[in-house]
């Protein structure tokens, strides 16, 4: 991934920061260029809450370019606190110890390697909550 | 708008091609279609594709395949909407006939998924997600459908063995397809043992990686009748989106797109769901399929399994899902299966399926799902 690419998301995946509705309060993540649920344009800046419960969740054993070395590892979806749902990875936990329902915090993780001489990639994951 | 036909239509097995190439693909399914009937030239070459710029380091296959197939018409083009490329091609067919732009138009698709070396045809197929929300995380198209599948089971208390039974019955289906990439039977027990990919999607939940090419030609209805007994006409089509990212929509388990193609589809052709006689939708993984019939209209929310089990959804029942096979046994060229979907039903309305044959067929219906679920194609056709 070229840095540029990479950089420029950083608030997003690494602060979760992003952006809610200014007339209805819909929360959109990613960001988009019109609010999902009424189709306003005017946004304030937002960040989303560090907690939730995980939605549903799968255990990644056959994984795509650059993850080979880390199956099998757990992918989720997680209903934040304030009900905005988000595609994450669930980490610090035994794949089989994983259950829909389960309490989750926001954690800062190493998600993967470019190659040998690409960037390190980091981000939010998820964990149980402590 | 002018009603639109199709005149005619060419496939290629769905298989490993590993000796030929995107262009000779193609062109076998092209020649079947356009030698079947005698037509004074090709206005436009409108094709699905997905892959070829990742595996086959080729853009511009407008132009390559309309040199290779020595037409020249006046103007040719690809057409991408991941898995959907085929029903979008198609479309964009319908709507340069129905318009009045151009008579003769030659579309459908082509996927030659066995370019691709080490881990890239994965990774090409992938990109149907977000590239930098869903992508970014590990994750894949079968570990975004996996999210999809482990909500419905936990949602509607459904066992993997249900899934496993619409495999079975598709592996079943395919036996009659020449066609077909997978045309053997199989039990439960293969679905359920075979080696789990991202739970709880295992390897037989899964449609299979192949090349292939379906070609069709559309032109107006009333052309069409001077030139041949066989065709069969567009009645309703569609396409609908929803979000790339499947976290950002409001229930995990509908197919918003799915939903909204088959109303607009239906509403166009004046039919409801109970009137379809086959049906042939898009199955990526079991899942897929599950949320697709009850999507379409053919049973309500979580009730797939017993639809299933009580043998609704095969010769006999409510409709008549997949004779082809499906995506899981026919095979998933990706960016032309919505292409096969509409020749197999265009087969099927003919009475030209041979061992395929569903008795009676009247009214059938092509769905094709782009990503997971972020756009979809429904095309209903009925004999004349
Ligand atoms: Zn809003």
């Amino acid at each position: 991934m070229s840095v540029p690419r990479y950089w420029r998301n950083m608030p997003k995946r690494e602060r979760l920061e992003t952006q809610k509705c200014e007339k209805c309060g819909h929360v959109d993540f990613p960001p988009r260029g019109r609010c999902l649920k009424c189709g306003s344009e005017s946004f304030v800046p937002y960040t989303l809450p560090d907690r939730g419960k995980l939605m549903s969740f799968t255990i990644v054993r056959s994984a795509p370019k650059g993850f080979e070395k880390m199956t099998p590892y757990v992918l989720g979806i997680v209903e934040l606190s304030d009900g905005t749902t988000i595609t994450v990875q669930i980490t610090d936990v035994d794949p089989s110890e994983v259950t829909i329902g389960m309490p989750l915090e926001a954690v800062f993780r190493k998600i993967c390697e470019d190659g040998d001489s690409g960037i390190i990639e980091y981000a939010i994951k998820f964990r149980p909550a402590l | 708008m002018r009603k639109v036909a199709i005149l005619s239509y060419g496939m290629t097995k769905v298989d490993k091609h590993w000796r030929k190439s995107l262009r000779e693909l193609y062109g076998a399914a092209a020649k079947k279609a356009m030698s079947s009937v005698s037509i004074p030239n090709i206005d436009a070459l409108i094709v699905g594709n997905m892959c070829a710029s990742d595996l086959s380091d080729q853009n511009n296959i407008g132009s390559l395949l309309a040199d290779y197939l020595g037409i020249t018409p006046s103007t040719a083009y690809r057409i991408e909407a991941a898995c959907g490329s085929g029903g979008a091609a198609i479309l964009g067919a319908y709507t340069a006939v129905a318009s009045g732009m151009y008579d003769y138009v030659l579309t459908g698709g082509v996927e030659k998924l066995t370019d691709g070396v080490g881990g890239n045809t994965t990774y090409s197929l992938g990109k149907a997600s977000d590239a930098e929300y869903e992508l970014f995380y590990g994750s894949s198209f079968v570990s975004i459908n996996a999210l999809i599948m482990n909500r419905y089971m936990h949602m509607y208390k459904t066992s993997r063995e249900t899934f496993a039974d619409f495999a079975v019955l598709m592996h079943k289906n395919a036996t009659k397809n020449p066609y077909a990439q997978l045309p053997f039977e199989i039990s439960r027990e293969t679905v359920l043992n075979s080696d789990m990919i991202s739970d709880p999607i295992s390897l037989y939940d899964c449609a299979p990686v192949g090349d292939g090419a379906a070609a069709l030609i559309m032109c107006p209805l009333d052309v069409a009748k001077t030139i041949t007994d066989s065709y069969v006409e567009v009645v309703g089509i569609a396409g609908a989106t929803d979000t790339i990212n499947i976290s950002s929509r409001s229930d995990l388990l509908t197919l918003n797109s799915t939903v909204a193609a088959a109303k607009k589809a239906y509403a166009m052709a004046n039919v409801s769901a109970t009137d379809i006689d086959v049906a042939e939708i898009h199955d990526t993984f079991t899942i897929t399929a599950a949320l697709s019939v009850e999507d379409l209209g053919f049973c309500e929310k979580g009730r797939f399994g017993k639809m299933l089990s009580s043998g609704g959804l095969e010769a006999g029942g409510k409709v008549v899902i997949n004779p082809s096979g499906g995506l899981k046994a026919r095979g998933h060229p990706v960016g032309t299966t919505g292409a096969y979907q509409v020749a197999e039903i265009a087969m099927q309305l003919a009475g030209k399926a041979d061992k395929m044959q569903v008795k009676n067929a009247e009214v059938g219906l092509a769905q094709n799902i782009g990503g997971s679920g972020s756009s979809t194609y429904v095309t209903i056709l009925r004999r004349p």
